[in-house]
């Protein structure tokens, strides 16, 4: 019968495949994700000059809608619209099933009857910017910055764009994720944009209450131990290890968890000679990684941060551009 | 009044024939079959049957009508008469109302309320414990007097073991029917999708099979040694499936049902994030999908329900997680269950028998068979006629279906209820 579950999951492009939205790497073709870290390159400089701002996105009202605590994400999405010139304004709001206040729905509406262009939602429910784009679509674009566990693509992207730097040919690396895979929407992001960027070789590792069911259909392996994960990778990404999501069994102790799968200078003597080591932030030092191991020169935990903004310069400028031309 | 049902193909599950036969229904009840009764001088309606199908009206074990306590998705009103109109002439009501349905009044309340109605007769089936609340039993005796046909613990699993046992030891007593959701609620914990390829995929919180197969074990365990009489509700898994076939083979007199939606969709229908698609158990993997549907082929499985769940739109405008459970699904009964019998080629008797003769032994009440002398709820309709789902062909005051768009084959031509012809 109707199991055609993929029947909208193109919602976020346009009929000519340029993005209308960003919500999810899944879906996307390997060109597109190439075009925005393209287009990230020619903003790279830009915190550097002396007048950072381009007037790209000059006239266009962007609001961050937080339902989330962030700082990291939220500031750099503040400081792209900024450096594109948009008006932006920060919304960071409490919602609450269980409370009747207003639904997501109904706040999204009244952002975009205040003729706002764009939504950078956070929400702790899978699928919420999906909602918000399902429901006003044509209307206002909407640009994911991370919701529940599914996806966060922004992160995603700027995880590639650093990798590019160091290692440009993704058709011959080998990448291991580290931590806890279950709740995180950034690994599930991370490893679709690895898999249709080429990478032969994906590998998650953590105890097995952190690893998802079914892990490998997303195309990666699964290792319980650091020694055979990190077996002669390029690339090792750390995921942050929430301790208040930890209190139902997920992990012993934090001894045991930074003991077995903690990343040190020791661990990484299994990597590749070259290889380099990031994190999505913030980090938990002496829980996931060891201090001396983020602050090393394989360390690109800030460049990450550097990179974060010329990545979401690159996709508000792509979804407001792939809004007008759909406007024409 | 008299009613002469002619030249239709009569299913008679109970028998498991088809043929050709006219059927005499008088003052409510059913006169004769094939031959036609001597009527003289008496106005008779006349239903030209010819090319269509003629089956007892459909009993369905668990369709709520949301009221009391939810009239702002739909009433008894509005589900009954789009229930008949599905060509569901009984039904079970869930006790999951608010009040939940642990007391005579309720119970009784409902009863002459759907009544005056005049659409699909409601059985109301009354809660294990008070207010589903699991810790204190109900007054089985009183709430079986008061026309409730079963106990169950609706869509709320008793956490405590000791008074489920007690529970089931106090409705053999009464050799009332218990009607179990099997479900560990610590495992389902807030899972609202089947815990595999598609929940990993799009982060939804996951909901795994240990979740229904420990909560059945132990059940069945509990029925085993209590003796119960009980049947399993929305089983939803492979494994599941295997389970109450074993149990059977011990010798446990067990009987178990599915939905029409879990016949027919898998976890895939997450992945647009489609909230009418959110349902408990959740869809799981097409292996178990075809688990189930093989247990409806052999006899596992006796009866095919809707566990139609009305809402109101906002119950589903939210994130995935956020939304409320629950399809509706009166209108598809039929026709989806059509479309199992055709893929798995069972005959058309034994498919119908999922909708009628199947359920109405579960319940063993009155119903779901065509015989001299019975109550007359009979269903008529076209196997081959092809309309399609949308919010205009929804009768139920719920939109929520999952299959909003589709085209289906079978419809309802006319329907019977209790003697009365319905007006379509």
């Amino acid at each position: 019968m109707s199991s055609s579950g993929l029947r909208d999951s193109h919602i976020q492009l346009n009929e000519d495949g340029s993005l209308r939205h960003f919500l999810t790497i899944d879906g996307l073709s390997q060109s597109l994700l190439t075009e925005i870290m393209e287009t990230a390159e020619r903003f790279i400089d830009f915190g550097q000059r002396k007048i950072k701002k381009a007037p790209l996105l000059r006239g266009y009202t962007i609001v961050n809608l937080f339902f989330e605590p962030s700082t990291r994400t939220r500031t750099t999405f503040e400081i792209a619209a900024k450096r594109l010139s948009a008006d932006v304004i920060n919304l960071s709001a409490q919602r609450s099933s269980t409370s009747k206040g207003e639904t997501l729905l109904d706040t999204a509406r009244n952002l975009q009857a205040m003729h706002a262009d764009m939504l950078i939602v956070r929400d702790s429910h899978a699928g919420a910017a999906h909602l918000i784009a399902t429901h006003l679509n044509n209307q206002l674009q909407v640009v994911n910055a991370g919701d529940g566990r599914h996806a966060h693509p922004t992160q995603a992207m700027l995880d590639m764009f650093t990798i590019r730097q160091h290692k440009p040919d993704f058709s011959k690396l080998a990448v291991a994720i580290v931590g806890d895979v279950l709740h995180s929407r950034v690994a599930r992001s991370q490893i679709q944009a690895l898999v249709i960027l080429g990478v032969p070789d994906i590998r998650v590792i953590g105890p097995n209450t952190l690893i998802p069911t079914d892990v490998e259909s997303l195309g990666v392996t699964a290792h319980t131990s650091m020694d055979t994960g990190l077996d002669n990778v390029d690339v090792v990404i750390m995921l942050r290890l929430q301790r208040e999501r930890m209190t139902g069994q997920l992990i012993a102790s934090e001894q045991e968890y930074f003991k077995t799968w903690g990343l040190t200078e020791e661990r990484m003597a299994a990597a590749n000679k070259d290889a380099i080591v990031m994190h999505p932030g913030p980090i938990n030092r002496g829980l996931e990684i060891s201090s001396s191991m983020a602050d090393s020169s394989k360390s690109l935990i800030l460049p990450q941060v550097t990179n974060g903004i010329a990545i979401r310069m690159s996709v508000l400028s792509m979804v407001m551009s792939g809004a007008e031309g759909a406007g024409e | 009044m008299r009613i002469a049902i002619q030249g239709g193909l009569l299913v008679d599950p109970k028998t498991g024939t088809e043929k050709k036969q006219n059927v005499y229904i008088n003052k409510g009840i059913i006169e004769a079959i094939g031959k036609e009764p001597a009527w003289t001088n008496k106005k008779v309606t006349n239903i030209d049957a010819t090319d269509l199908i003629v089956s007892p009206g459909f009993v369905d074990l668990r369709a709520r009508m949301r009221e009391p306590g939810h009239e702002h998705k739909a009433t008894l009103a509005t589900e009954t008469r789009a229930a008949v109109l599905a060509g569901i002439t009984s039904l079970c009501m869930p006790p999951d109302c608010i009040p939940a349905i642990d007391t005579p009044a309720i119970a009784q309340m409902i009863r002459q309320r759907a009544n005056e109605l005049g659409g699909a007769k409601v059985y109301p089936i009354a809660a294990l414990t008070h207010g589903l609340q699991g810790s204190v039993l109900t007054d089985m005796k009183a709430l079986v007097d008061a026309g409730c046909v079963g106990v169950s613990n609706a869509l709320a699993p008793l956490d405590n073991t000791l008074v489920m046992r007690r529970a089931l030891q106090y409705a053999t007593t009464f050799d009332v029917l218990a009607l179990i959701y099997p479900q560990n609620a610590s495992l389902r914990g807030n899972g609202v999708a089947h815990e595999g390829r598609v929940s990993t995929r799009l982060g939804l919180p996951a909901s795994p099979v240990a979740a229904e197969i420990v909560g059945l074990a132990r059940d069945l365990a509990l029925v085993e040694t209590t003796g119960a009489r009980a049947h399993f509700c929305g089983i939803s898994s492979a494994r599941a499936v295997e389970m109450i076939q074993e149990a059977r083979v011990r010798g446990l007199s067990v009987t178990a049902d599915v939905t029409i939606a879990h016949l027919h969709l898998t976890e895939d229908s997450l992945l647009s994030f489609d909230t009418n698609c959110h349902v408990e158990p959740p869809f799981r993997s097409e292996q178990d999908r075809q688990a189930l549907v093989a247990a409806v082929v052999d006899g596992t499985i006796t009866a095919i329900c809707t566990d139609h769940q009305p809402h109101e739109p906002e119950a589903k405008l939210t994130p995935f997680s956020e939304s409320e459970p629950g399809t509706s699904s009166l209108e598809v009964l039929l026709p989806l269950a059509l479309a199992t019998g055709k893929q798995t080629q069972m005959s058309l008797a034994t498919t119908i028998s999922m909708l009628t003769y199947g359920p109405a032994r579960v319940l063993n009440i009155e119903a779901g068979e065509i015989s001299v002398g019975q109550r007359a709820d009979v269903c008529i309709f076209d196997r081959d006629e092809q309309w399609v789902l949308d919010e205009n062909s929804i009768n139920s005051a719920g939109k929520n279906s999952p299959f909003l768009g589709d085209t289906l084959t079978g419809k309802i031509k006319q329907v019977i209820c209790e003697g009365k012809l319905i007006t379509i």
